[in-house]
């Protein structure tokens, strides 16, 4: 009887135990959220609110100032600093490289897993082991070679070489094992499909959803890069929204906090409407990523 | 059967076409301007300001690497370079410990079965958004949160009385240093948690079952079946972190007032400093070259000590065995 006693004691602090546990769980994770939109939120807030507002003291309530700090930003703009331009400017090399990135990179995985060729193996090991060269410590090389080509402030060394992106390739060759049986493309070979034919008619649509998830990080790669044009691009008229944002810090800018925040504010607008759109396809696509083996 | 083989080979050839645009721009825009670095490495290239004219490049062997680990008093790495390079060391360190640690707990977390988290996927969302905001942005919205006397942040601490006057953050060093940290922390740790949590669900339930039937206590499995069974994953998010780490550039350079590592040049990344060098007053291109160069070999290092520490001790040791006990019997059966 004692004994029962006690297991049933045992049981109640066991669950008591597990309700604690959920609560602080939850509490961290609320945490972090907040954590993760507080800088945000506050940046929008003070977007909302003029200059003299934002620096007498902190609101969390939206004010109503939003279109008068476009405004302003854009007077401050004028005609030397093009923002909408630059929105574009950004927009056309992402875009472009994302189709080179997804497109090329699945004809590379394509041609590794579906061909067996004479050195296969070998490809397949080096395009794995340049995943580990930082791009970054190869620029000197690359911007004096662009120059010498006459490809400084272009949007070529931007946009060609997202030809080679082995971390794409990794995931689509991933991807593709599993997407792809072999026996469709023997299967189109004897209906008399060309080889390149059957690689753009019906490998690429099986690919869909990989092509997809991968479109939407080369996209977000390419937009938030600040590394490769600011080295390439001189002309202020070519600029990329990054180094929008850097222009920012300058003293044109500097002056009005309202003016700053409402810039911040347009350069993330577009990733916050991609993010929230496709989230869910974009952690699936994170998690995705990281599974090796 | 001798025409059925033809016609194979004659496939496999294609697969020349279909990876040969991927080596192509692979050759020309990263294996050339890496070789052309190094070789720049070793060779006299910089630009006289006063008269504006390039001076090289002319090859003077180790000069350069000299310049750059070895200080002009004779000291060892005692340079502007080493200097980077600790920076850089510093702030990764101070970001991926944490990162590492709240993304394991947290990867834990989402995956206890006894535990069970609702609004996991709300988690994951919110969490993770960070890391796709552009850097540079992120870099400016901090610099004005902690700005000075007006930053939200002074005014939350001097309003709330934790601070009697506002601080200047970026006058200090380990608080831009931390600040850098936190802010890759904060961008990365999402990612991190999302790969580990997929790498935690994708080790087999019955393996946490039996080790619950066996008694294991929640940190005796964590020990014993989690973090053992997660070293690829691991491994993967070791190197990747490092290998990025490395080479941080946009936070640092646009976080801070002046953007050459303010203050005093202690936040000055390597990545940052050869673009110093290379691209502003006269245009060290060899030496930058040449700090590239120890910039590479040393991302090379940490990746290889990496995957030694992370190496799969048990495999190797039963390949051993293997082989032996295979060596045996092959003995044994040349003395039969």
């Amino acid at each position: 009887m004692a004994k029962e006693l006690t297991m049933e004691q045992k049981g109640k602090r066991a669950q008591a135990n597990l309700v604690a546990n959920h609560i602080f769980r939850n509490a961290v994770c609320v945490f972090l959220c907040l954590l993760s939109i507080v800088p945000f939120w506050i940046l929008f807030v003070n977007s909302t609110r003029d200059s003299v507002a934002i620096q007498s003291g902190l609101s969390l309530i939206p004010s109503t100032h939003f279109f008068e700090n476009v405004e302003k930003l854009l007077y401050q703009c004028n005609e030397n600093v093009p923002l909408w331009r630059y929105m574009v400017n950004s927009f056309v090399i992402a875009g472009f490289s994302t189709i080179l990135t997804v497109y090329f990179s699945t004809m590379t995985a394509y041609g590794v897993n579906v061909y067996k060729f004479k050195g296969s193996k070998f490809a397949w090991a080096f395009i794995m082991a340049i995943m580990m060269i930082p791009a970054q410590v190869s620029s000197i090389g690359f911007f004096r070679f662009m120059y010498q080509m006459g490809l400084g402030n272009n949007y070529i060394p931007l946009i060609i070489p997202a030809i080679a992106s082995p971390s794409t390739i990794f995931f689509m060759k991933q991807y593709m094992e599993s997407a792809l049986p072999l026996e469709i493309v023997d299967a189109a070979r004897i209906d008399g499909s060309g080889e390149f034919k059957t690689f753009n008619e019906i490998a690429v649509p099986l690919m869909k959803p990989a092509v997809a998830t991968q479109a939407i990080f080369a996209f977000i790669a390419s937009w938030n890069n600040f590394y490769t044009p600011s080295m390439i691009l001189t002309g202020q008229d070519k600029y990329t929204l990054p180094m929008f944002v850097q222009l920012m810090r300058g003293e044109r800018f500097r002056s009005d906090y309202g003016i700053i925040y409402v810039g911040l504010v347009i350069t993330i607008l577009p990733i916050f409407v991609v993010y929230f759109a496709l989230s869910k396809y974009i952690i699936a696509g994170v998690a995705l990523g990281g599974v090796k083996e | 059967m001798k025409k059925n083989k033809h016609k194979t080979v004659e496939y496999g050839r294609y697969g020349y076409f279909f990876i040969a645009p991927f080596f192509l721009v692979f050759a020309i825009f990263q294996l050339w301007p890496l070789i052309y670095t190094i070789g720049l490495a070793f060779c006299e290239n910089y630009t006289d300001t006063m008269f504006n004219v390039e001076i090289g490049p002319t090859f003077n062997g180790l000069a350069n690497l000299k310049d750059v680990l070895i200080s002009k008093d004779g000291k060892l790495f005692d340079t502007y370079t080493c200097h980077a390079l600790g920076n850089t060391l510093i702030m990764w360190a101070l970001n991926f410990l944490p990162q590492i640690l709240l993304a394991l707990l947290l990867a834990v977390w989402f995956t206890d079965t006894k535990v069970k988290l609702s609004g996991q996927g709300a988690y994951k969302v919110m969490v993770f958004m960070p890391n796709i905001i552009t850097a540079a942005t992120i870099a400016v919205l901090f610099y004005s949160l902690f700005n000075y006397p007006n930053g939200p942040v002074n005014q939350i601490l001097t309003s709330t009385g934790l601070l009697d006057e506002p601080y200047r953050f970026f006058n200090s060093k380990w608080a831009t240093r931390g600040l850098i940290s936190f802010i890759n922390f904060w961008m990365w740790y999402g990612n991190t948690m999302i790969v580990l949590t997929a790498g935690v669900l994708g080790i087999s339930p019955s393996l946490f079952e039996a080790a619950r039937v066996d008694g294991a206590t929640s940190w005796q499995i964590f020990k014993k079946v989690t973090l053992p069974l997660l070293r690829p994953i691991m491994l993967f998010t070791l190197v990747n972190s490092a290998i990025g780490g490395l080479q941080m550039f946009d936070i640092p350079k646009l976080l801070t007032t002046s953007g050459y590592g303010d203050p005093d040049y202690t936040t000055r990344t390597m990545t940052m400093y050869i673009r110093d060098l290379a691209f502003t007053g006269s245009k060290q291109v060899g030496k930058a070259s040449a700090a590239s160069l120890v910039l590479f070999v040393v991302t090379l290092f940490f990746s290889l000590i990496l995957f030694y520490i992370m190496r799969d001790k048990d495999a190797i040791a039963e390949k051993k065995q293997i082989k032996k006990a295979q060596k045996a019997i092959a003995a044994r059966k040349g003395a039969n």
